[in-house]
């Protein structure tokens, strides 16, 4: 039923650069790590602008693939084949202070109350991923609180300054899964 | 200005592929669950699903196995409270009327849909870049270099992937797409005579076969209220829609109250209180010669009808056919024919016949496509040039909801307004200068309401219209605090 489970669609179709680990048989590691948001409402693009930043100051190895995720859907779903860990960095609003990051363990389980069926956001791009058997067992979500939400291209100074530790955050996440993470030369 | 005809192609191409994988999406994955009831197929006879299956289709994985392995992936979701996307579905409700078989082949049929729906969706990221978003369009052509001697173009082996990707969701859509709206509209018959609504229906032609965008695969016009009155739109400069797009703000949050062509449009918000009757949406009213439309696969599908389009008479008649001839094997007396799209199962139907047509249409721009280049004509693009003093321009599209048109006035080369006339401000306007209905406003009347609690009926025919309302807050909300730990740093 699943006619071609093993296609890749990265958008760069070339790019297999797990299939190796993969054939191999041993455990491997094929980490994700999707920004979301939408850069014209201000603090809504944080996901995005910290997958920027990291993009900018890291290069990571090719186990890693990070991705831009604005503001997709189920389009995101052909990203979640065969990873190990999924790393999402958003938004999120908890009625702390803006600025403040989170770190939520088990998003599919936390979605679980939330969703609804009739609009594909994050919560059901897992859900979906989580019935057709394509959720890793090791998913986090990063989240940072935001402060304003109108039309605007700029972070709030409050979000901005903590974006640089929520990408720190995410690095030393990668690390300690055991990834090659390096600082660029600037 | 004239576009390249390989860009027309390209283009043809991203939107035939975009226009089957949104409405796949929008059947099975947004508006299904408004008529199937997932838990209910927890107590299907799997043996009994398959034997239906069989009478309706010959889709090889609709077998006993394929069938049981579906229930028990559902059975291991709900029994672990897991319910995922299926989590607040109206289920139990009253106004649900499918038997459980059916429930559990449309829910082995959602799954399957994920993978044909992303898969013709590569055609769209390869043209186009990226998904949603594409990034290959520029005025005058497209950014696809096409070159035989390089591997970094648009390649004979990227444009043979695309035909495997287009030809492997032709036989989902005839198989069990058209099957299984078919068969969902024929169960709930009594949902034709609900959900109407406004019956002025605009669409515009699509897919363009020549540089100039005088000649289209995909015809379009106007029909005004009655299908025999319909009115053909032939070319990108056509007056006869240019000359009658208005909107109106007299309901709407904008300062003033104005009735104006797009041209000479402002949008200035000025929020005030809801008032029901003054102004209530952030919506405006678009009108068609003075009237709300409709538009959409419906108000499409109809005009290529009215237009004598072969590929659409085809597959509306095996829609109706079908869902005929499953009235007849569950033993009703109730027959549906082409007055009956007039509705909200039927502009669901309608999306299907759509999806099929533009199949045909995307295996067809593909062929022409290749025998082009084999021309050896490889040129993508051509340069724009703006004049100097102002300039007025305006383009429009038929989007997987409907019409889509944009409106530009570029003065000495820079642009002094711009306007966009959208699907969803078409269907979802408040009610317009003259006080009429827009066209959710107008559908809803009549429909019936089990349970005012849980009123799944109107979530059925918002729906049928496919909504495009929420796509900009992606942002994640932690009340639930009791469920996971939420770390604050």
């Amino acid at each position: 039923m699943n006619p071609n489970r093993t296609e890749s669609n990265r958008n760069c179709p070339e790019s297999k650069q797990n299939q190796s680990l993969k054939d191999s048989g041993q455990s491997f590691l094929s980490v994700l790590v999707l920004g979301i948001g939408n850069l014209l409402l201000s603090d809504e693009g944080a996901g995005v602008k910290a997958v920027e930043e990291l993009q900018n100051r890291y290069d990571c190895s090719d186990a890693v693939e990070i991705v831009d995720g604005g503001t997709s859907g189920s389009e995101l779903l052909s990203y979640f084949d065969d990873r190990s860990h999924i790393l999402i960095i958003d938004a999120v609003k908890t009625g702390n202070q803006p600025g403040t990051i989170v770190r939520v363990d088990d998003p599919p389980a936390f979605f679980q109350k939330k969703i609804s069926p009739h609009q594909i956001g994050l919560a059901d791009v897992l859900g979906l991923a989580a019935i057709t058997d394509n959720l890793p067992r090791n998913i986090t979500l990063f989240g940072i609180e935001p402060k304003q939400l109108s039309t605007g291209l700029d972070l709030s100074p409050e979000v901005a300054r903590n974006l640089s530790r929520l990408v720190d955050m995410v690095v030393a996440e990668l690390k300690s899964i055991g990834i090659k993470v390096q600082a660029k030369n600037r | 200005m004239e576009v390249p005809l390989n860009a027309q192609y390209i283009r043809n191409i991203i939107t035939g592929a975009q226009g089957v994988q949104d409405h796949i999406v929008h059947f099975y994955q947004l508006s299904a669950l408004d008529w199937v009831d997932i838990v209910s197929a927890l107590k299907a006879d799997v043996k009994a699903t398959a034997s239906l299956a069989s009478k309706l289709s010959s889709w090889p994985d609709n077998g006993f196995n394929e069938l049981k392995a579906t229930q028990e992936r559902l059975k291991t979701f709900v029994g672990s409270g897991q319910l995922g996307v299926f989590s607040s579905g109206y289920w139990g409700h009253p106004a649900m009327k499918l038997p459980p078989e059916v429930n559990l082949l449309a829910a082995h049929h959602f799954l399957q849909a994920l993978e044909y729906q992303r898969n013709i969706n590569k055609v769209v990221a390869i043209l186009g870049s990226k998904t949603p978003h594409i990034q290959n369009l520029a005025v005058g052509g497209v950014a696809n270099p096409i070159n035989p001697d390089s591997q970094s173009t648009l390649t004979i082996e990227r444009l043979y992937y695309i035909k495997t990707l287009i030809d492997q969701v032709g036989d989902f859509i005839h198989n069990v797409h058209m099957v299984d709206v078919a068969a969902v509209g024929a169960l709930y018959a009594d949902w034709t005579t609900y959900g109407k609504g406004v019956t002025n229906y605009l669409s515009v032609p699509t897919m363009p076969l020549d540089p100039g965008g005088t000649k289209f695969a995909l015809p379009g016009g106007y029909i005004p209220g009655d299908i025999s009155k319909f009115k053909p739109i032939t070319s990108f400069n056509d007056e006869y829609f240019k000359n009658n797009v208005k909107e109106s703000i007299k309901h709407s949050w904008y300062k003033g109250d104005w009735d104006r062509h797009p041209y000479e449009e402002e949008t200035v918000p000025d929020y005030s209180k809801y008032d029901e009757k003054g102004k209530y949406s952030w919506v405006k009213s678009p009108t068609f010669e003075g009237e709300h439309a409709q538009v959409g696969p419906l108000a499409n599908v109809l005009c290529m009808y009215a237009s004598g389009h072969k590929a659409t008479q085809k597959y509306t008649k095996i829609m109706l056919d079908t869902a005929n001839s499953v009235l007849s094997l569950v033993g009703s007396k109730a027959r549906v024919n082409i007055n009956s799209l007039h509705s909200t199962i039927g502009r669901i139907a309608a999306r299907a016949v759509r999806t099929a047509v533009l199949h045909d249409e995307l295996v067809n721009q593909w062929q022409l496509l290749v025998d082009n280049i084999g021309k050896g004509d490889t040129t993508t693009f051509n340069p724009p040039v703006f004049p100097k003093g102002e300039q007025r321009g305006y383009g429009f599209h038929e989007a997987p909801r409907g019409v889509l048109s944009h409106w530009v006035v570029i003065q000495d080369g820079k642009i002094k307004n711009y306007q966009c006339v959208v699907p969803s401000t078409w269907n979802a306007g408040p009610r317009d200068g003259k006080d009429a209905l827009g066209p959710y406003e107008a559908s809803l009347v009549g429909n019936p309401i089990a349970d005012p609690d849980k009123p799944l009926e109107v979530l059925r025919t918002v729906h049928s219209f496919d909504p495009c309302l929420a796509c900009a807050i992606h942002m994640v909300d932690t009340n639930n605090k009791e469920i996971v730990k939420v770390r604050a740093f």
